[in-house]
């Protein structure tokens, strides 16, 4: 009887003999993040692409995630959380990858934007923050 | 125990900023809520508004005829961290396989959080109800269906997770030894929202939990009662061998060269184009991969009567490949080929239901 071990193994993609097939499901995106472009340079409109709700086979998102590149600016933030946020090598375009404490992708999206929202400072934390300056400076006074 | 079934007042806003969570903090979990509920991102402002104000509901799970595989499936769920958030912030009064208290206890705490909530709190159920006996299926010495009419009274809600608790599923199939019934048969006066699939997607259970948390009503639903954001497509078209298929391009054996090339694996049972679900996007095991990804046909889990639907294995109508060509030159060819196909499966899925197929092990090497 055949061991499991004695089945050949082939990986696609390792080698010119066996090269990655290709399920061409990242040019479409391409297309709507250009268009998106557009829109953000005429009337000023951001958009985000949720990449999770797209149904990409395998290879797909790598390929995407490789023509799209990592830019001039990268940005992590630690909130719930890591958060990996980078400017792809097209300016306005920006990917944003969330993780959960555990170390888990729960969210990966594209925004075209001149900054993501989620990086700007918070009306509701900016409060919080001049009470917790005040409260530093003049300990005595509060209350 | 008894200090968790007091009524919350505090709304989910308050209590993540008291736990020391930041607005931007609370923006990651409104964005990661949103994928989660398939929404469209441009909808996080206005989550992140009726989050901000969400109060707790209490979610009592009762399980009746079913395996365990749909609570194995939701303490699955892929994301932990909102995961327990939402848990932190839903109330999961009841639930017999999870909870700690048994006995009296167990059955005190569910006429608690009934008395506590009444009128505002969610049943969550799993598994159907056997009518034949209700003795086949007890809980505390009480009938299913006893249980079930007792609990829904007060309910704002009813979800009925799974294929079993949604349709019937299992229990009921052929030659229904139990009597088994769905939820929606014998629920009538309260919204019922079907979340099916055997088990179904994780993310599918606490998507729509999360909808009733956040917005405090259901979402919008199909024909058969399912949330349209998770199963308003069919796994046909939302395949990403879709392409494959369009193109006539079809494996003919689990290992022949198109098995190997990942072709569209209908013409070996795939049930992908009758039936509606969100496997193709939300996957499983932390996305890693969904059955068609694997290599396997859709079985058509999330459907009426799939175990009864002729044998996995047969492909239920043999896309012509002349009707192809011909269709390639009309714009839209692929969903039209699509919704007949549809149409023929139903026929032959009907007449399979009927004549009751069994599966051989020639179905399983079988060339079309």
């Amino acid at each position: 009887m055949q061991k499991l071990q004695d089945i050949a193994v082939r990986v696609e993609g390792k080698d010119s003999a066996n090269p990655p097939v290709n399920h061409s499901n990242a040019t479409p995106v391409m297309h709507e993040v250009l268009h998106s472009l557009k829109q953000l340079k005429e009337r000023g409109v951001a958009a985000t692409i949720d990449l999770k709700s797209i149904p990409f086979g395998p290879g797909d998102e790598e390929e995407l995630l490789h023509h799209l590149g990592c830019g001039e600016v990268s940005i992590e933030l630690q909130s719930l959380g890591k958060s990996r946020i980078c400017e792809t090598l097209y300016p306005g375009v920006w990917l944003i990858d969330h993780y959960n404490a555990a170390g888990e992708r729960v969210a990966l999206s594209l925004e075209i934007n001149r900054v993501p929202e989620i990086v700007k400072s918070q009306p509701e934390d900016i409060s919080d923050a001049i009470i917790r300056l005040e409260q530093q400076l003049n300990p005595d006074s509060s209350a | 125990m008894a200090e968790e079934l007091k009524p919350i007042t505090k709304t989910l806003g308050e209590s993540l900023r008291e736990s020391g969570v930041s607005r931007r903090g609370f923006l990651k979990f409104c964005s990661v809520t949103a994928s989660m509920m398939a929404l469209p991102p441009a909808m996080v402002p206005a989550i992140a508004a009726s989050l901000d104000k969400a109060k707790r509901p209490s979610v009592i799970w009762l399980s009746f005829q079913e395996c365990t595989g749909c609570t194995e499936s939701l303490t699955r769920s892929h994301s932990p961290t909102v995961e327990n958030l939402i848990f932190d912030h839903i109330s999961l009064d009841y639930h017999h396989t999870l909870q700690v208290a048994s006995g009296d206890a167990a059955e005190a705490a569910r006429e608690a959080a009934m008395h506590e909530n009444e009128g505002n709190y969610i049943v969550v159920v799993d598994g159907s109800i056997p009518l034949a006996n209700p003795g086949f299926s007890t809980i505390a010495g009480i009938s299913n269906l006893q249980i079930l009419e007792e609990t829904v009274a007060g309910a704002a809600a009813v979800v009925a997770v799974g294929t079993c608790a949604a349709f019937g599923g299992l229990p009921q199939a052929k030659p229904n030894p139990t009597g088994a019934v769905s939820v929606s048969d014998i629920v009538k006066d309260k919204p019922v929202v079907n979340v099916s699939g055997c088990p179904p997607i994780p993310t599918v259970i606490t998507g729509v939990l999360a909808h009733f948390l956040t917005f405090g009503s259901l979402p919008e639903l199909d024909s058969l009662g399912r949330p349209k954001v998770f199963f308003g497509k069919s796994i046909h078209d939302r395949c990403y061998r879709r392409p494959f298929y369009d193109k006539g391009l079809f494996a003919e054996t689990f290992d022949d060269e198109g098995a190997r090339k990942g072709w569209c694996l209908y013409r070996l049972g795939c049930k992908g184009p009758m039936t509606y679900n969100a496997c193709a996007t939300a996957k499983w095991n932390q996305g890693a991969s969904w059955p068609v990804e694997s290599g396997h046909g859709c079985l058509g889990c999330s459907e009426p009567n799939f175990w009864d639907a002729g044998g996995f294995y047969n492909a239920l109508s043999i896309p012509d490949s002349d009707v192809i060509r011909q269709a390639a030159y009309v714009v839209g060819a692929g969903v039209a080929i699509g919704a007949a196909a549809g149409a023929l499966n139903r026929s032959k899925q009907a007449k399979a239901a009927s004549e009751h197929e069994t599966v051989t092990i020639d179905d399983l090497d079988k060339r079309s």
